[in-house]
């Protein structure tokens, strides 16, 4: 009966939440969903419709399976976590094709990868299948929302450093094709450094987060 | 209930499978309309931007007409194809260039801005990682070049991926793709290519490559010069 009257935002409920945005972040504690955050963290802006999608994807796709938690037969219970996924999938990929066009082909491929983020599969199978609705939505947008959080970081930092915008705005100034032309800080001579645009800079601004969050908070170190 | 049993087991997947699919498809047609459109409008912005009138997605199916005059599919010899089924812009270029010679249709769209006829061509081709495309505007001399619009699928961010940039396609105003000689008939075609480390300031059937992105620049000199042979039937014929 406590469970029943448990309230919904019970101090066990809230830890689901935070936890996974910084104690046991997906990116930088779990190391899982990699290879998306390296990416379509370019540019701000598809970073954050990912982020929305992986955000809609994982909670709908958890609550989904606790709701059948029970019903799901054990032997084939990955195939239908992989069909649930898929599905959720599919539909975030037609809905912005149709609503966020310009979007939809800068992710090209990325949204469909989403079944494949190991954060998803891994929350369906660790948490889940094994815990209430309720307290499955609030993990799955937990560990979504932690995931979220250090895409848009490095998307920030690799946009602002690599094409000298944010959200598309040239807010560096213009850079135009002679210094002269250009304004802002081009007009001193710098330049952005196309460095940021490849993956491996995704990979080492990752590296640069994961240190100043260990620096931060000590129980993560390792002995 | 035993949900382990093989019976339960193979319902279970069925009636999973089955509604799975049942939303899908309801989403798919749902929203096929409004992606369709999307597509078009793109396709419309494009060849608009190609012609030097910029206009958002949302508005440019709304003056296309304006502007776009005639929509012609060309037969291999540069013949128009009369056959009223025969839609230019509907046609699929990465389609078509699959086909035989003989079965392939080129679209061209005949453009009026302030009385002036500007021949619009669109362009397919693959570059290093995957599809390039684009389209080229051509005045009524039918040999200079007015207005480019280049896209890709997957070229490498900041190297080959800027052939759409700005500051690549405007290279292109200007540039003529046929040697004159004055008389038409002795005319040659050389078209446009992109020069590593540069085209020199006079020449007119050269850009500059892209620094970086070497095979990318090549591949869409390659697609220029292959696309814009096969109107050269049209243009001789009109």
């Amino acid at each position: 009966m406590s469970e029943e009257n448990e309230a919904l935002f019970s101090k066990k409920n809230i830890k689901l939440l935070t936890d996974p945005l910084n104690d046991n972040n997906p990116i930088t504690v779990q190391v899982l969903g990699i290879c998306s955050a390296l990416a379509i963290t370019v540019q701000l802006k598809p970073a954050i419709v990912m982020a929305v999608a992986v955000v809609f994807v994982l909670v709908f796709s958890n609550l989904a399976v606790s709701l059948l938690r029970n019903l799901i037969p054990n032997r084939i219970r990955i195939i239908v976590q992989l069909v649930i996924v898929a599905f959720l999938v599919i539909i975030v990929d037609q809905v912005l094709k149709a609503y966020a066009f310009d979007v939809s082909k800068q992710l090209s491929v990325f949204v469909g990868l989403i079944i494949t983020n190991c954060i998803i599969m891994g929350r369906l199978e660790a948490f889940a299948l094994g815990n209430k609705p309720w307290a499955s939505i609030l993990d799955g947008f937990g560990n979504s929302a932690g995931y979220a959080v250090i895409l848009v970081i490095v998307a920030f930092f690799r946009e602002l450093l690599g094409s000298g915008k944010l959200y598309g705005y040239e807010i560096l100034g213009h850079k135009a094709k002679t210094i002269a032309e250009s304004t802002g800080v081009y007009y001193y001579g710098y330049e952005n450094n196309g460095f940021m645009l490849l993956s491996p800079m995704a990979l080492i601004v990752v590296g640069i987060v994961i240190w100043v969050q260990r620096s931060k908070n000590r129980t993560l170190i390792e002995d | 209930m035993n949900t382990n049993s093989n019976t339960y087991t193979f319902i279970f997947a069925i009636i999973l499978v089955t509604v799975v699919a049942g939303l899908l498809a309801f989403t798919a047609t749902s929203l096929k309309p409004l992606q369709d459109e999307n597509v078009r409008n793109e396709k419309m912005q494009s060849i608009l931007s190609t012609i030097g009138v910029e206009e958002n997605r949302d508005n440019a199916g709304n003056v296309y007409g304006n502007y776009i005059k005639k929509e012609l599919a060309l037969k291999s010899d540069g013949t128009v194809d009369e056959n009223p089924t025969v839609k230019a812009f509907n046609i699929n270029l990465k389609n078509e260039i699959k086909k035989e010679p003989s079965e392939q249709r080129y679209p061209i769209y005949i453009a009026e801005i302030d009385g002036k006829t500007t021949y619009v061509l669109p362009l397919q081709g693959s570059g290093l990682w995957d599809s390039i495309w684009g389209y080229l505007a051509i005045n009524a001399d039918e040999n200079t070049i007015n207005g480019a619009v280049f896209d890709h699928a997957a070229e490498t961010p900041g190297l080959g991926a800027e052939i759409r940039e700005t500051w690549f396609e405007e290279q292109y105003i200007g540039k003529q793709f046929l040697k004159t000689t004055g008389d038409f008939s002795t005319n040659s075609y050389v078209s446009v290519r992109t020069v590593k480390g540069g085209s020199k300031a006079d020449d007119k059937h050269g850009v500059d490559a892209i620094s970086g992105g070497t095979i990318t620049s090549d591949k869409l000199s390659i697609m220029v010069e292959e696309r814009l042979q096969r109107y050269l039937p049209y243009f001789e014929k009109n």
